[in-house]
């Protein structure tokens, strides 16, 4: 980065809701539908068709506004956006304009330079989503409606962000948020939580705000932050050449890494905003809030605070488990069958997440419950199995679905404890390699492990690796 | 003059309109006339006057999260100037 | 008995009795629609095999004894409801090959009653205007006086009524737009309060001020078509959710004791010698009856027209975005991509003045304008409203004239927009306050043309309108007249 100018950034999030019927009509919201499927004279605009708010839609509102320590307002309205485009239907958006349900919010990052630093929120507006319009090669433009009138909560910030690096902190604190509230299903690729970000420059002390583009069409992390680096650079360069920034709409292009200017929405900021005349205004009571208040999820940030102070995490295995609700909420049920918390969270973050990544799979689909899990931790606790047996039960369990118990009987992997068979063992295995024996009573300590080696493999595994230590050491050093 | 010719073509073209030279220049005369009129509003004192949106008030009206059966493919394209592949099919923007 | 002036109330006692089917009774509306239909225009379309079918049901409905109060009767509605499987086209030629996938709240009601649907009536091109002129269909004349019009925008609504064609019908009234034809063509027309009745499937104009009600040739016929479409409907966020009450068993219960107002500033210099005469002579049939009439003031209504004006044409340019030509209407394109293609088909399929409305609309919406126009006129908006509280304060009626002279001549205020609104003067403050309205006839002039007496109630008080209206006409000669056709 530039040294000379101080980068801002302001970001504008659109969150699609997992209502399951659109915010103005009953129509479905899956996703990947036959085009123009879902659709009603409400989301296709036909003329007479009026809209009806989804109360669902209020309610994630407001749950987002208050996950993101916002004010809800007691009253708001909708607006309508009037533009022209062929995905939209009516020729308007309905929006929020002037009074959005929340505002006034906040969400704390962790920066590098700053340590702790709060991200103001300016507001939290209802709206519908466009259509798709589809371009092809020939003269003409699809147009599916299937999206059109999808529930979307934008969530704009304060252009409180300096760096890429911030901006991207910043919506690792929202992404998971609206996910565990389960308002969201976070799928940046299908455009589930979107992002354009307000990008501007300035030179360090100036006051007042440089001129800013917007940069759209962001549906990864990583293009969120190539993007803003590459404008923040573009406009350092238009400003060194002595040319001045224009406020406009760019585009990123994913393959090139570039942001190029937007053209076609003439007149995009001639929104005409007025509130709609076919809704009515939205009151939402406090015993409204405080009963949505009621019901919200411990959220990540706390999530990850009280599983480094209560269960003494370190500070990364709790962001990590935290991080999705899930996850979190496996652990959780794991450490509730077994009170060894960092145990519970090497195995979560071990065994657990490793089985899933290589079958693809989510923890919502796991085969081997927190109640089968906490059976194999147990076995290891009370010494039946080691830690190395307990990874082949876990393997075992993740197959067949039987229990740790069932497992060990059936395998017989119970971890031999008896003192006389691990020592005719270990017997074995000092008479078998005399070599060895007297390199390490000449001091070649190193070879302990070699000793170790061949005693678990003579068992198959299941001698107690803390009782071979001790027998080995005591019949070498006779 | 309340509003110029100009002003009023740029309303059209907000409004996608076309309209000729002729219904400009008609258009310029009508709607200046009319604002002159309205223009009457300004005699009113409205300072602290509540704007009122409906007549009738009214608050919360919702619908619950359910999903209806939409009209179905056929229905909403029963009307469309052009269609293929189950889309309205429009003209590409033209810069 | 003659069929074409029958009211709704006599034609179905004839069905009850077995002595008319519903066939015969639409045979017999159809053949009257074919025969007068090119004098009056006022249908845009008839549908004559729906028609049919409809009545066959209806006739079985009847001999099951399960018959509602509108099963069987022929209705007509005006084109700017939707009508599933039929063209519904508004008076645009931007909707001229439009055929509904839905029904409107109201048709459904009608149709779940029984009702007949014969057709859809001719209008103002997006109920945008007072003449039924604006209509891609060709104007709507004055049964009356074919010279004439016959008030608009529900002009056919009106024309069919007096014409004989059906007994009664549903228009919709934005700023007079049910009222003003009714005064014109002799007729009873009803303004319920806005949210009395669902808009759902209503083709909006002025989306804070349309409100849906009948029309018919006597007060008990409206009252019992507003009973039927009146009511709560979870479509329209605007519909209020009240009881509907019984407004036929209240009907007769008279205006004695009742307090009626009459506005000074609605009998003014320029109001037809005629009309000021029939309005005033209506005083002392109240005073007769045992009314009590005072004066009262309400007055912000010189500022009504130019509140309803912009507040009207905001909603307007916005409601008519849709018109775009990419799901349904007719398309204009020359291939110079897709704004050049909105422009030609906005240009084509509108009518002047619903291009006049929509520019006056997206000026003062524009950035910069909003407060001075909009903004501002909601502010109006209020102090109109409050006019009317205060007078509902003092008196539990409303007496005016409907329109300031009887129906004017075709093409004579087509080329002065702002006269032509300016004829809405006494209609509009009710649509901007909310509350509701009747006009009904109380007189005629002297050139032969009916004369309208206009009755506003309180919020909801439609019951109380439609019994100071049914004893008006009760007590007086004026209502039940046909012009011969």
């Amino acid at each position: 980065m530039d040294s000379r100018y101080e980068v801002v950034i302001g970001l504008e999030v659109h969150v699609q809701l997992t209502t399951k019927s659109k915010i103005f009509c009953g129509c479905s919201t899956a996703f990947g539908q036959t085009p123009n499927s879902q659709t009603c004279p409400v989301c296709l605009g036909l003329p007479g068709a009026l809209p009806v708010l989804n109360r669902q839609v209020v309610e994630d509102a407001v749950k987002t506004g208050l996950a993101t320590n916002c004010r809800i307002a007691p009253r708001s309205i909708f607006a309508r956006k009037n533009y022209f485009y062929p995905d939209l239907p009516k020729g308007y958006q309905i929006s929020q304009f002037e009074l959005p349900i929340c505002e006034h919010g906040w969400l704390e990052i962790e920066t590098e330079e700053h340590g702790q630093k709060k991200v103001g929120i300016t507001r939290i507006h209802m709206e519908e989503d466009a259509g798709k319009l589809l371009h092809s090669d020939g003269n003409s433009s699809s147009v599916d409606l299937n999206r059109a009138c999808t529930p979307l909560l934008e969530v704009v910030s304060e252009p409180d962000m300096r760096s890429a690096d911030e901006a991207i902190a910043y919506l690792k604190q929202l992404h998971p948020i609206v996910v565990y509230l389960g308002v969201c299903d976070g799928n940046l690729e299908e455009g589930s939580f979107r992002c354009d970000a307000n990008v501007s420059v300035r030179p360090w002390g100036q006051q007042e705000l440089g001129t800013r583009a917007e940069v759209k069409n962001l549906n990864s992390f990583r293009f969120i932050k190539q993007a803003i680096e590459y404008e923040v650079e573009r406009q350092i360069e238009v400003i060194d050449d002595g040319g001045k920034v224009v406020q406009e709409t760019r585009l990123f292009d994913a393959d090139s890494g570039v942001t190029r200017s937007m053209r076609g929405k003439e007149e995009a900021h001639v929104y005409r905003y007025f509130p709609d005349p076919d809704l009515v205004p939205l009151v939402v009571s406090d015993a409204w809030v405080e009963r949505v208040r009621g019901t919200l999820p411990e959220l990540p940030a706390a999530k990850q605070q009280r599983y480094q102070g209560e269960l003494g995490l370190a500070a990364y295995d709790a962001g990590v488990i935290s991080a999705e609700r899930p996850v979190a909420e496996y652990f959780e049920a794991l450490v509730a069958l077994h009170n060894h918390p960092k145990t519970c969270a090497n195995w979560v973050m071990g065994e657990l997440l490793r089985a899933l990544n290589e079958n693809g799979i989510g923890i919502a689909d796991c085969p081997v419950t927190p109640k089968l899990l906490a059976e194999v931790l147990q076995r290891i606790e009370d010494n039946t199995i080691s830690g190395k047996i307990a990874k082949t039960v876990f393997g075992e369990i993740w197959q067949t679905g039987k229990t740790a118990d069932q497992v060990i009987a059936e395998k017989g992997l119970k971890q031999v404890t008896d003192t006389g068979a691990i020592e005719g063992i270990v017997a074995e295995v000092i008479a078998a390699n005399p070599g060895q024996v007297a390199e390490y009573q000449a001091g070649k300590e190193k070879l302990m492990g070699f000793f170790v080696g061949q005693v678990m493999k003579a068992s198959k595994g299941k001698a107690n690796p803390g009782m071979v230590n001790q027998l080995l050491k005591k019949k070498l050093s006779e | 003059m309340k509003i110029s010719r100009e002003e009023v073509e740029h309303v059209a073209r907000l409004a996608r309109l076309a309209l000729e030279p002729t219904e400009l220049d008609e258009l310029t005369g009508q709607l200046d006339a009319i604002l002159g009129y309205v223009d009457k509003l300004n005699e009113l004192d409205t300072q602290g006057v509540e704007p009122t949106a409906h007549a009738v008030p009214m608050e919360n009206a919702f619908r619950e999260d359910q999903v209806q059966a939409s009209i179905g493919i056929e229905r909403a394209l029963q009307n469309a100037p052009s269609t293929a592949d189950s889309c309205y099919q429009v003209p590409k923007v033209i810069e | 008995m003659k069929l074409n002036s029958s009211s709704i109330h006599q034609l179905r006692q004839k069905l009850a009795a077995g002595e008319l089917t519903s066939v015969a009774l639409t045979r017999a509306c159809l053949e009257r629609i074919a025969a007068t239909n090119g004098k009056v225009n006022s249908f845009i379309t008839v549908c004559e095999k729906e028609a049919l079918a409809a009545a066959e049901v209806a006739d079985r409905r009847i001999a099951a004894g399960d018959a509602a109060p509108l099963t069987g009767i022929p209705l007509a509605v005006k084109d700017i409801f939707n009508t599933l499987d039929v063209r519904t086209t508004c008076g645009s030629k931007i909707l001229d090959n439009y055929i509904s996938p839905y029904d409107a709240t109201v048709i459904a009601k009608l149709r779940e009653q029984g009702a007949v649907i014969v057709g859809k009536l001719n209008m103002d091109e997006f109920a945008m205007g007072s003449s039924s002129e604006n209509s891609a269909a060709g104007p709507v004349l004055n049964p009356w006086d074919l010279q004439r019009v016959p008030g608009g925008s529900s002009g056919g609504s009106a024309a069919a009524v007096a014409a004989g064609q059906v007994p009664a019908t549903l228009g919709t009234d934005t700023g007079g737009s049910i009222r003003q034809p009714a005064s014109h063509c002799g007729v009873v027309g009803l303004k319920p309060t806005y949210g009395r009745v669902s808009r759902f499937g209503v083709i909006a104009y002025a989306s804070s001020l349309d409100q849906v009600g009948p029309l018919a040739g006597n007060v008990e016929d409206c009252a019992l078509l507003l009973g039927a479409v009146a009511g709560y409907d979870p479509a329209d966020s605007t519909s209020v959710d009240t009881p509907v009450p019984d407004y036929l068993a209240s009907l007769k219960e008279g205006v004695k004791g009742k307090k009626i107002g009459l506005p000074k500033e609605y009998f003014i210099e320029g109001l037809d010698p005629d009309v000021k005469k029939a309005v005033a002579a209506t005083i002392a049939t109240y005073q007769q009856l045992g009314a009590e009439v005072i004066e009262v003031s309400l007055p912000h209504t010189d500022y009504a027209v130019a509140c309803y004006y912009l507040i009207a044409t905001a909603e307007a340019s916005s409601n008519l975005a849709r018109y775009d030509g990419v799901r349904f209407g007719v398309r204009k394109d020359a291939g110079e991509g897709l704004i050049d293609m909105y422009r030609q088909t906005r240009a084509a399929g509108f009518g002047d003045e619903v291009k006049r409305r929509i520019m006056l609309g997206t000026y003062a919406l524009s950035s910069g304008y909003y407060d001075a126009y909009y903004l501002k006129a909601q502010k109006v908006r209020t102090l109109i409203r409050e006019d009317f509280f205060a007078a509902f304060e003092q008196v539990d009626l409303l007496l005016t004239p409907v329109a300031p002279t009887p129906a004017f001549k075709i093409g004579e205020k087509v080329n002065d927009p702002l006269q032509m609104y300016l004829s809405d003067i006494f209609t509009i403050p009710v649509n901007l306050a909310g509350t509701c309205g009747i006009s009904l006839p109380c007189g005629m002039s002297h050139e032969g043309l009916p004369i309208g007496l206009q009755l506003l109630g309180k919020p909801f008080a439609e019951a109380e309108i439609l019994q100071a209206a049914w004893a008006f006409e009760n007590a007086t000669d004026w209502g039940g007249k046909f012009p011969e056709l």
